[in-house]
């Protein structure tokens, strides 16, 4: 069956009602001041007064909010850290999820579906509940510096918690699936026999892999990339219950800025450079989802 | 046999394809079953289809044949109405079937993949089109039955395809394609699945169930084999355009050019001049000093115009001496390639061109005392090639 | 093939899911924990599931929490079969590039952006913020999920299927009903039980769209973690992660009838 007219018209008008307009009214919102009024910014759009209220209500909108963004080191330090912390990650998520995709493509066929499945399970329980679960582990008195101790591994208990560290713990841990299956995928499809070819022609097993099996699985690497960078780069959860005060993180300060300062106009300026800075991995990701889906 | 087995089902006349009386195309008071008229089919400014006109009669097992890429499929497609006409007409019975949905026309196809519905068992796969055409249950039953006798596969109705070899899934996919009694039966390449042994015998069945249904079937194929066997035509496709149609041994035999004697068999094919005529024998000059070629032609050919000869390597016969034939031409033997039931010889012209000959090794010793490098002479006989101008 | 997994396959492999599971692990164990210090083991005790029970605040978050999932569920669901009917079989269209788009911009979204741009929203159209809100916005992300998930299995549906129905009699919309989707109902299933489960996770979006009255159980567990870890939790993450696995157990029994299906 090929979609009808309505059938194209109703996901897209949710779409874009729900998706699309709603940015524009976060522009308009950047674009506005704070107001101690409810709701806390203005203008007020009051299409009864006419042409005249119309004009004042665009005159009044400015980028005020966003010279604030530049001036104030606390936004372009949140900005910078977000970044750091955001490709770090996505560089150790990598490290670690490359060799368990690559076991996983080598496994037998009969384990292989169970192997995945147990890859993807964690992914279906609650985000809340797996960064919570690290509070336990990592804080001072926490499981990881018992078991330390007993060991004598260390003699003074580390401060885990409340640091970059456990952030970075938290996002490659909560994203690691993110990367794991996309790198999985474009290697299960791969033809081994390559391998052999390349061996048969004197290639060593190690270079063999960086000639051939890694540039193969590059379409994976990329799309597990951006899965895991672009929205660490904009998470909140992990940095504000494993992150300390001193952790900035764009996420973090949108939402202290919406609703402990309640300046919905500030924290509005900060999506939408959020987005800005977003907008080129977002696009070249869509790029290559469309590729790869028309590849079917 | 079998067929007097379902002989019983059978509501129509038998009517034999490889009767020679069959030739509904030769009779001006025949209607056709099918008219394609003046068909055109464009995706963008690909022309799948150009200008093509045909007529397929009622009882035919017509055979669409082509390489990959020639169009046969499309206009395939075209006849169940999946894809319609940029232009001309197609009519069926007369009727004009542009705007008829698939659903609506009484065509119905045998799909290359089978297109068995995986969620339904066989059984249910049959009545698919019967439940649509609101019979009642009890008739659906019975209807169901006969096709799964038609199929030999009565055991089998409770199963899923997925329970099934490749052989009995195309069986099924015939049974529920035939189900509606449609007026018109379309099968793209509905052997191409399986192994050759299987394929071959049940092309005979395809056969059988064909003049017991007396339903007319057109199949697409790339297998000239296939076409040869089963067809009471065939249609030889070339570039969205047909090259000839004709029953099979005319196609083998009198091709109309050297596009559709190259694709069907094997052939010798000899450029030259033509030098004179003489009732229908036509004769070529094709090198400076050897003697002029003979066959026959139904064309009729200027003096000097290039034309070619065509030879089936079956029809050349090998010597060791020269000849009385009419056609002897001395050579060297390249190459002998032996198939168990004919040997193939290589022989190369004193102008360079390769002619095989090909000899059927009656004895069980194919050693007919030649050898690689030998000199010998090939030859046939006038009525044994053809004349082609194009 | 058997040779290709060596010892570096298997450690990395055991590691892997060491580093994935002892987490979670430890968080059950340590509900069934006497002691209310969630990290010194004082015995064994189902005393935290009992308190569970019994708090009113967290079973009306939790009621809350059901009716947005399963709401959402089917909804996103919906939306996004259409969706996906639309990306794998419309062709070109005027504003394919848009619809593309917007269906895979918000897999990738913050959730702060989609969060705060949807509450804007709302008060921009002087919508009373509550359980619609929350649903609302849940089903706008998730159905972009499940639209994934049905156009993958979509794009391997082999189409002479459909007219194979159609050449039987079918019209398109019964070759779709009577064929399609009980061939693609597996993928429709896994879609399902995907966007429950975001909607029953989600903090960052139902936090921004909430309001009075409308608390979701990741609002209340969220605010409950801020003041520290509590065996109750616990309790409750035990309680959820068992809901999840069972729900991701049967998916995958229903995705192993699909794949036997899928071979012909």
């Amino acid at each position: 069956m090929k979609p009808s007219r309505l059938i194209i018209a109703i996901p897209y008008l949710w779409l874009a009602l729900l998706f699309l307009a709603p940015f524009f009214i976060v522009i308009k919102m950047s674009l506005s001041d704070l107001a101690v009024s409810i709701p806390p910014y203005t203008p007020q759009l009051d299409l009864s007064g006419g042409w005249e209220a119309i004009t004042a209500y665009w005159a009044a909108l400015d980028l005020e909010n966003y010279t604030w963004l530049a001036d104030d080191p606390l936004y372009i330090n949140s900005f910078k850290s977000s970044l750091i912390i955001a490709s770090v990650s996505t560089l150790i998520t990598l490290a670690v999820a490359y060799p368990i995709a690559y076991a996983l493509a080598c496994s037998p066929q009969r384990w292989r579906a169970l192997l995945v499945m147990l890859v993807i399970l964690p992914f279906w329980t609650s985000f809340l509940i797996r960064v919570y679960a690290w509070i336990g582990i990592l804080k001072t008195e926490g499981l990881l510096n018992q078991l330390l101790l007993s060991v004598g591994m260390i003699s003074d208990p580390l401060t885990i918690l409340n640091t970059n560290t456990a952030v970075y713990i938290g996002i490659v841990y909560s994203y690691l699936p993110f990367m794991v299956l996309p790198i999985y995928a474009t290697l299960e499809k791969m033809d081994w026999s390559l391998i052999e070819a390349a061996e048969d022609l004197g290639s060593s097993r190690l270079s063999a892999f960086w000639l051939v099996t890694f540039p193969l699985s590059l379409p994976g690497v990329i799309a597990g990339c951006f899965l895991v960078f672009i929205p660490a780069m904009g998470e909140f959860v992990i940095p504000d219950l494993l992150g300390g005060s001193d952790t900035l993180m764009i996420g973090k300060t949108l939402w202290v800025e919406f609703f402990s300062n309640r300046d919905w106009p500030v924290a509005s300026a900060v999506a939408v450079v959020l987005l800005v800075l977003l907008i080129v991995p977002i696009v070249l990701f869509q790029r290559q989802q469309q590729k790869l889906s028309e590849a079917g | 046999m079998r067929l007097s087995r379902r002989a019983s089902l059978s509501r129509c006349s038998v009517v034999m394809v490889n009767d020679p009386n069959f030739r509904p195309w030769d009779d001006p008071n025949t209607k056709p079953l099918i008219d394609i008229q003046n068909v055109t089919k464009k995706f963008g400014d690909f022309t799948a289809i150009d200008d093509l006109s045909l007529k397929i009669y009622p009882k035919e097992f017509f055979a669409i044949l082509g390489p990959s890429g020639c169009g046969k499929t499309t206009l395939m497609r075209m006849l169940g109405g999946f894809d319609a006409p940029t232009k001309g007409s197609i009519l069926l019975e007369g009727q004009d079937l542009t705007g008829t949905s698939p659903a609506q026309r009484p065509v119905n196809m045998m799909f290359q993949s089978y297109a068995l519905f995986p969620h339904l068992s066989v059984g249910e796969n049959i009545a698919f089109g019967l439940k649509r055409e609101k019979m009642p249950k009890a008739d659906i039953k019975i209807r169901v039955q006969e096709m799964l006798e038609l199929v030999q596969l009565s055991e089998l109705e409770k199963r899923k395809p997925h329970q099934l070899s490749g052989g009995q899934r195309q069986r099924v996919a015939l049974a529920r394609a035939l189900a509606k009694r449609p007026k018109l039966l379309l099968l793209d390449e509905p052997l191409g699945a399986l192994d050759k042994k299987l394929r071959e015998a049940t092309q005979f069945e395809l056969m059988g169930i064909q003049e017991q249904l007396g339903c007319t079937f057109v199949i697409v194929t790339h297998d000239q084999e296939e076409a040869m066997t089963v067809s009471s035509r065939i249609a030889v496709m070339d570039q969205g355009e047909i090259a000839q149609v004709a029953p099979p041994e005319t196609i083998y035999e009198a091709p109309a050019s050297r596009y559709v004697a190259d694709f069907i068999g094997d052939v010798n094919i000899i450029e030259g001049r033509v030098s004179t005529t003489k009732e229908n024998a036509v004769f070529l000059d094709w090198h400076e000093n050897e003697v002029s070629l003979s066959a026959l032609s139904d064309q009729s050919f200027t003096i000097g115009s290039t034309a070619w000869l065509s030879v089936r390597p079956e029809k050349i016969q090998i010597y060791k001496e020269p000849p009385q034939t009419n056609n002897a031409i001395a050579g060297k033997v390249l190459d002998i390639a032996y198939l168990g039931n004919v040997s193939t010889y290589h022989v190369e012209l004193s102008n360079g061109q390769v002619i095989k000959a090909q000899e059927t090794n009656a004895g069980r010793s194919a050693n007919r005392g030649i050898d690689w490098e030998q000199s010998v002479w090939v030859g046939w006989s006038t009525d044994a090639g053809i004349v082609l101008s194009q | 093939m058997n040779t290709r997994f060596s010892w570096f396959n298997a450690t990395s492999v055991a590691l892997g899911f060491a580093f994935l599971y002892i987490p979670i692990l430890l968080l059950v164990i340590f509900s069934f924990n006497e002691s209310k210090l969630v990290t010194v083991w004082g015995g064994f005790s189902t005393k935290w599931y009992s308190a569970l029970l019994q708090n009113e605040a967290f079973l009306d978050a939790a009621w809350v929490t059901l009716r947005v999932a399963l709401i959402t569920a089917t909804v996103a669901t919906v939306l996004g079969t259409m969706a996906a009917l639309v990306l794998v079989r419309s062709g070109r269209f005027k504003g394919r590039t848009l619809f593309t788009g917007m269906v895979y911009a918000p897999l990738v979204m913050p959730e702060v952006i989609t969060g705060l741009s949807l509450l804007l929203l709302f008060i921009a159209i002087g919508m009373d913020r509550g359980i619609v809100t929350i649903t609302l916005a849940h089903i706008t992300f998730a159905m972009c999920f499940a639209t994934v998930v049905i156009s993958s299995r979509l794009v391997t549906f082999d189409r002479s299927l459909e007219e194979a129905a159609e050449d039987l009699g079918a019209s398109p919309l019964d070759a779709f009903f009577s064929v399609t989707l009980p061939i693609i109902a597996p993928a429709i299933v896994a879609a399902w039980l995907l966007t429950f489960t975001l909607s029953l996770d989600d903090l960052v979006i139902a936090s921004f769209t909430s309001g009075p009255g409308a608390t979701t159980l990741p609002m209340k567990i969220y605010s409950s973690v801020r003041l520290g870890v509590t065996p109750e939790i616990n309790a409750l993450s035990t309680i959820l992660i068992s809901v999840v696995a069972l729900g991701v157990i049967i998916a995958s029994l229903l995705g192993k009838r699909a794949d036997i299906n899928r071979e012909i």
